[in-house]
């Protein structure tokens, strides 16, 4: 059949990172030379991978578009489908369909400030752009990264915190929740929304960028706005429940907008005119 | 648009035909006290009486569980195959109702608005429709509320109008149509005049129009309304699954030993589950919330992003309904309330 919008590239699981509890990071490479040529994608876009027999599930493509030979995804053993995966080894395969959706506007952002905001498993989707443009660093302005989980345990991507703290181009401010440092903790402590207005970056000529879950977005947005960010420099993503990716199944939409087609980045300006049902 | 006339007692004569000829041809049958579109292998086994079958014919080109590829698992390797395209049946669907045929329109936009639906597609290609206008309804009919009508072409590829006397109008709207015809030339005589077809149709009167709904629903999300309709909702999705129009799909993956195959099958808004993210946040909690989804979906999202209504007015969902939600009542309340509050 020409054309089949359900039909995955099967992909090799090129190597896996344990990453936090629970959380881990799977390199992905094509099976098929041509396939792996062809594939492109943009920062912010998603995909659904796939365990075969145990069914779809959808994640950000948390590696650059700038590192063109292969693809990383970093998930939560949670559901079917995730525990499906985690029993995967290196060297098995699986199933990858994408990109799809939009994706974060970064061409429009050269010569700005950027800010990423994230919580727990919400980075991957973050570092996708973080690599990208990190990848162009003298392309953008300051970048200040604010990243915080329940404990120091649940941090992911720790390797790479450590590499881009030591960065003096990167001003990264990592905190756990309280209770949830060691004796060695040298990171915040606190939630991450307060531990945001404590950092303060400059609003002036920025772009923020918030991922987290539900409740870190809903206190992080007012304390973006006291620091002066306005509605349209503010951007998220949103991961609403889908299935198909392709604006058929019909679940992701939020009014009359398929966080699959229409997202799933939206700015907050555009958020302020959807109904709540994200 | 072709317009025939064939004798009513040369109709089954010309169904023999069709059936000899294609693969599939499927009719309403009865089964108890309940009507499906099923296979026929002989014009008999068809059921004129009924005023709709109690499923929909969506399923002959959206079955209820579709392959979507398989699966083939050795050690580490995975290997996949597809469905091949002469897998799906050439089809007649015969004596499908004018809201049945309308209800292909919706179908087509959901599945071709932006990514095409290529297994779909293959489907729709392969069905032909034969209609036959209503002489008859019941209380749950509201297909002139929704922009359709006893005696309406739209979407079908032929209409066939039972009329007063011995014979019966053909209307011919696609070539998929004509060449049902042509089966059986001697059969149907070319008419040129505008064979008046209002006096063999059912009377349905319209309560409402789907203009009036639409701009009352614009400003509505907040409503009260959703809560007062949806109180007895019990979420069983049989509005969905009889429904010609809704679409709503899952994917799951049916997996024996090291074969296994993609399947997707139908969903429906109202299951508390269709939304529910893994960390087990719902974005629509409430059965009033899903309820409220159901009507905006079809009456509002649906005309603003593809252009078509959700609703055929065939009224399955209100007979399927065992609370006995009327959607047609509904619709007739939201056209006349005021949501602004």
């Amino acid at each position: 059949m020409k054309n089949n919008i359900y039909l995955p590239y099967v992909m090799t699981i090129d190597r896996i990172i344990e990453e936090a509890p629970g959380v881990r990071t799977f390199r992905l490479k094509f099976k098929d030379k041509e396939e792996e040529n062809a594939f492109s994608f943009r920062a912010g876009q998603f995909a659904e991978y796939s365990a075969f027999g145990e069914g779809e599930c959808t994640f950000c493509i948390a590696s650059s578009p700038t590192r063109k030979e292969y693809i990383e995804c970093t998930f939560r053993k949670a559901g079917r489908v995730t525990s499906g995966l985690e029993r995967l080894e290196e060297g098995a395969t699986m199933g990858f369909r994408g990109p799809f959706g939009n994706f974060f506007p970064i061409e429009e952002w050269k010569g700005k400030n950027l800010l990423f905001v994230a919580g727990g498993i919400a980075l991957p989707p973050m570092r996708c752009v973080i690599w990208n443009i990190l990848d162009r660093r003298d392309e953008f302005g300051d970048i200040t990264i604010v990243y915080g989980a329940k404990s120091e345990n649940d941090l992911v991507y720790k390797q790479e915190l450590k590499e881009w703290g030591e960065r003096s181009d990167v001003r990264l401010v990592t905190t756990v929740d309280p209770g949830g440092e060691t004796p060695s903790w040298k990171g915040e402590v606190g939630f991450v929304p307060s531990i945001l207005e404590k950092t303060a970056p400059s609003s002036a000529n920025s772009i923020a960028v918030v991922c987290g879950p539900p409740v870190m977005i809903k206190f992080s947005f007012p304390v973006l706005e006291k620091l002066g960010f306005a509605d349209d420099c503010i951007y998220t993503t949103l991961e609403n429940r889908m299935k198909c990716g392709v604006g058929k199944c019909g679940r992701c939409n939020i009014g009359k907008y398929y966080v699959c087609k229409d997202g799933p980045v939206f700015t907050k300006k555009q958020l302020n005119d959807l109904p709540s049902e994200y | 648009m072709k317009r025939y006339i064939i004798e009513k007692s040369k109709v089954n004569e010309w169904l023999k035909q069709i059936i000899k000829s294609t693969e599939r041809v499927l009719a309403p049958v009865k089964d108890g006290e309940k009507v499906y579109f099923r296979p026929i292998t002989s014009p008999q086994e068809t059921d004129y009486d009924s005023v709709t079958t109690t499923e929909s014919a969506k399923e002959t080109v959206f079955p209820r569980t579709e392959t979507l590829f398989r699966f083939k698992t050795e050690g580490k390797d995975t290997t996949l195959s597809e469905v091949s395209a002469e897998s799906y049946p050439q089809t007649v669907l015969w004596r499908a109702r004018p809201c049945d045929a309308v209800g292909f329109l919706p179908l087509d936009a959901i599945f071709n608005w932006d990514y095409k639906d290529n297994i779909y597609n293959l489907r729709r290609a392969k069905l032909t429709i034969v209609s036959f206008s209503c002489n008859t309804s019941d209380s749950c009919c509201f297909c002139t509320s929704v922009g359709g009508g006893p005696g309406n072409t739209e979407g079908t590829d032929i209409l066939v109008t039972l009329l007063n006397d011995e014979r019966a109008l053909a209307e011919v709207v696609t070539e998929k149509g004509e060449k049902l015809i042509s089966l059986c030339p001697t059969l149907f005589k070319a008419v040129e005049s505008d064979e008046d077809k209002s006096s063999a149709l059912a009377k349905i009167s319209s309560r409402f129009t789907s203009e009036q709904v639409q701009e009352h629903l614009k400003n509505a999300f907040d409503s009260s309304i959703w809560k007062q309709q949806s109180a007895r909702c019990i979420g069983c999705g049989a509005c969905a699954f009889v429904c010609p129009t809704c679409a709503c799909f899952d994917i799951q993956d049916d997996k024996c030993g090291r074969d296994g195959k993609r399947i997707r099958c139908w969903d429906s808004c109202g299951f508390s589950l269709f939304t529910k993210h893994t960390s087990g946040y719902n974005p629509r909690p409430e059965q009033s919330m899903r309820w409220r989804q159901r009507l905006l979906h079809k009456f509002s999202y649906m005309p603003d992003r593809i252009k078509v209504l959700g609703c055929t007015g065939c009224g399955r969902c209100s007979r399927a309904c065992p609370v006995d939600m009327n959607i047609a009542e509904h619709l007739y309340s939201i056209a006349n309330y005021n949501h602004e509050k």
